[in-house]
């Protein structure tokens, strides 16, 4: 390895190809389901909190769009710990939706993030329909909301606990109920852990959602070798990371191949700028940068610069351009 | 391994909120069974204050996550000024991985993180618990205390005497120190809880910080409940983000009104009163205590101390 010169990347300038753009001429703007955005960087639900925290370290009003953490009806205090372990290249988590209910998210959070100017996604999640309804309800006429995203991803008391997302009917059910509620575009949220995604994704856009945000974690397992016990609280918990990125980079082209109209916010894994025109390529309209942020809290800051910069190089004068553009093999 | 530059800052920097920053390592060495780094940090090591964090990233093959360490010592003036040092356990790939850095290698690290301990508002005799590497970022509260014209004294416990970090360092910056070790190699032969009221009674002890295992956080925390004695501990949680997104490093807190809700370590701590936390509901516990051949009933009359409010004011 001696002779081998050591660059460093902050110094390093790819030499320019003849194609290239200025980088000021790069439109980053895409539109997702309805939502007109300033670039096509948001955050996963869960992993950005409602973004104060991360107002720490940059404005976070620069992200395409903030998707919060899940809200529900009623406070929650989550689940017992540990509620995380690492795995090669993700981590398994199991929160148990720990937040403080709508009615303290609207008094305290949502005015937060008026006052900054962020484009808010609100993210909600409940036990039941009823549930889901009643939290829609209540952001009904509340300003500064671009769109609902609906997480599906949980258990539906009313079915035994079977995840509302793993059930077509029951996944329809709760996008009719949040629909009627709103003006504002839904997004239903899918989770992978079925045996056909792309008949719940049809079911969920047949019941009213504008779009669908793919993927949710993966169910998985660790447990501790020594003590015998699962590394969980919750014996089963949500895989995250770049672990899970080709699966949900498979999701996200399979719903786009079979519903090429529906819009699709990517997410899973979601680390550098070339998973982001993964993402776009597969399909997604725009990308939820989730786990990432844990390691580097200036990822979605980062990505925006590096998205336009890796357009501009390539000479392509918009990120719409991506969109939906895998070349067949034959 | 690096190829990164060193002194690259990003954030907000008209803030005292953490920061991202390249670091020079500029030492690294065994402190008997632990790890001391020391790394060039000049804007985290402008902003810390006791109590405090970094979060480090580390490249161990398949790791993911940073990795949470207390600030131990930070330099602000004099030639070493602008360093943070870290003293930590090798336990697990990452921290494996750190004891590899080299010397002049340019590491990824945030900080300053998590609230720091607050400092008394009166003049009171402190007492710093400190539990194996957990005595370490004590050194520099110790500092701070002193610097403020208050009493230090210390008590450091660990299984072995080379799980105490620097013994002499902390007999040369406090006006006593106790040590104690579960295999009794050193100091007094037991836990710190052992001599926990002896030292509080000679030294005329107000308040008591602790920094360790949550088990002897709890041990520490009760016993000094039950002295009325006001605590804060740092807590050590195992944490995904470090920055107060991902909800995974909390705890039970007793707020004022009697509920009990679950607060993030990084951002609503580390630093707890330690009467808060309602540790029943938690899953530490140090278990059978050590016997002892006191009775309680022989105990002497319990002096009177000053209350939560008139230490740390309003906060
Ligand atoms: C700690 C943690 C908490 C999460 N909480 C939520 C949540 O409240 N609602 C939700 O829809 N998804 C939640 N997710 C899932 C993420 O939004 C995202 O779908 C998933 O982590 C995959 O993306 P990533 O690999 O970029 O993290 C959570 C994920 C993590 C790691």
């Amino acid at each position: 390895m001696s002779e081998v010169r050591r660059i460093d990347a902050s110094e390093y300038t790819p030499p320019t190809d003849p194609r290239a753009v200025a980088e000021a001429g790069v439109d980053l703007a895409v539109d997702l389901a309805g939502m007109k955005l300033p670039n096509p960087i948001l955050t996963a639900s869960g992993c950005f909190a409602a973004g104060a925290e991360m107002d720490r370290f940059y404005d976070v009003t620069e992200l395409g769009a903030i998707v919060v953490k899940s809200v529900t009806l009623e406070p929650r205090q989550g689940l017992p710990t540990p509620r995380m372990a690492e795995t090669p290249s993700g981590m398994l988590n199991a929160i148990g939706l720990q937040n403080p209910g709508i009615d303290a998210w609207l008094t305290k959070d949502l005015p937060w993030l008026q006052s900054k100017g962020a484009r808010v996604v609100v993210s909600i999640a409940g036990r039941s329909v009823d549930d889901f309804r009643a939290v829609a309800r209540k952001l009904r006429g509340k300003g500064g909301i671009a769109a609902i995203e609906v997480n599906l991803s949980c258990p539906n008391v009313e079915e035994r606990g079977m995840v509302f997302a793993c059930s077509p009917t029951d996944s329809a059910e709760v996008i009719t109920a949040v629909r009627r509620e709103t003006d504002v575009p839904v997004l239903g949220k899918l989770t992978s852990d079925v045996t056909d995604i792309v008949s719940i994704a049809r079911a969920v856009v047949d019941a009213g959602a504008n779009g669908l945000t793919l993927i949710n974690t993966l169910l998985g397992m660790a447990i501790d070798p020594d003590t015998g016990k699962p590394e969980i609280y919750n014996t089963y918990a949500g895989l995250s990371g770049p672990a899970i990125r080709p699966v949900a980079l498979r999701n996200v082209h399979q719903v786009h191949t079979a519903l090429p109209d529906v819009p699709i916010l990517g997410c899973g894994g979601i680390r550098t700028v070339t998973d982001v025109v993964q993402f776009l390529r597969a399909g997604a309209s725009a990308v939820s940068v989730g786990t990432a942020t844990f390691v580097d809290p200036f990822v979605g800051q980062r990505l925006i610069k590096e998205l336009r910069s890796w357009l501009a190089e390539r000479g392509l004068g918009s990120a719409r351009e991506l969109i939906g553009t895998v070349e067949p093999w034959s | 391994m690096s190829t990164r530059r060193a002194g690259i800052v990003e954030g907000r920097r008209d803030s005292d909120g953490p920061v991202g920053s390249t670091c020079e390592v500029l030492a690294r060495r065994r402190e008997g069974a632990y790890w001391l780094l020391s790394l060039a940090a000049p804007a985290i090591a402008e902003r810390a204050r006791p109590g405090q964090f970094v979060n480090i990233a580390v490249e161990a093959p398949g790791t993911l996550l940073r990795r949470p360490f207390s600030i131990a010592r930070v330099s602000k003036q004099g030639i070493a000024a602008g360093t943070i040092e870290v003293v930590f356990d090798a336990h697990g790939p990452g921290t494996e991985w750190l004891t590899h850095v080299d010397l002049h290698d340019v590491i990824d690290v945030i900080g300053p993180l998590g609230n720091p301990f607050p400092l008394p508002q009166r003049k009171v005799s402190c007492l710093l618990i400190g539990g194996g590497y957990g005595a370490a970022p004590l050194f520099f509260l110790a500092d701070e205390l002193t610097r403020k014209g208050l009493r230090v004294d210390m008590i450091i416990g660990a299984g072995s005497l080379d799980r105490i970090p620097n013994a002499i360092e902390a007999k040369r910056i406090t006006a006593s120190v106790t040590f104690t070790t579960e295999d009794g190699s050193y100091g007094t032969h037991g836990r710190v809880t052992d001599v926990l009221d002896e030292v509080v009674e000679k030294c005329g002890s107000g308040v008591v910080y602790a920094c360790g295992p949550n088990p002897m956080l709890r041990a520490v925390s009760e016993r000094c409940e039950a002295m009325d004695l006001p605590v804060q501990v740092a807590v050590e949680e195992k944490m995904g983000c470090g920055i107060g997104v991902c909800f995974t490093c909390v705890l039970p807190i007793s707020t004022k009104n009697g509920e009990v809700t679950m607060k993030r370590a990084c951002v609503e701590g580390p630093v707890f009163n330690g009467a808060r936390i309602a540790w029943d509901q938690s899953r530490y516990d140090l278990g059978a205590p050590t016997p002892t051949d006191e009775d309680d009933q022989d105990a002497p009359p319990e002096p009177e101390r000053l209350t939560d409010s008139e230490i740390w004011g309003d906060a």
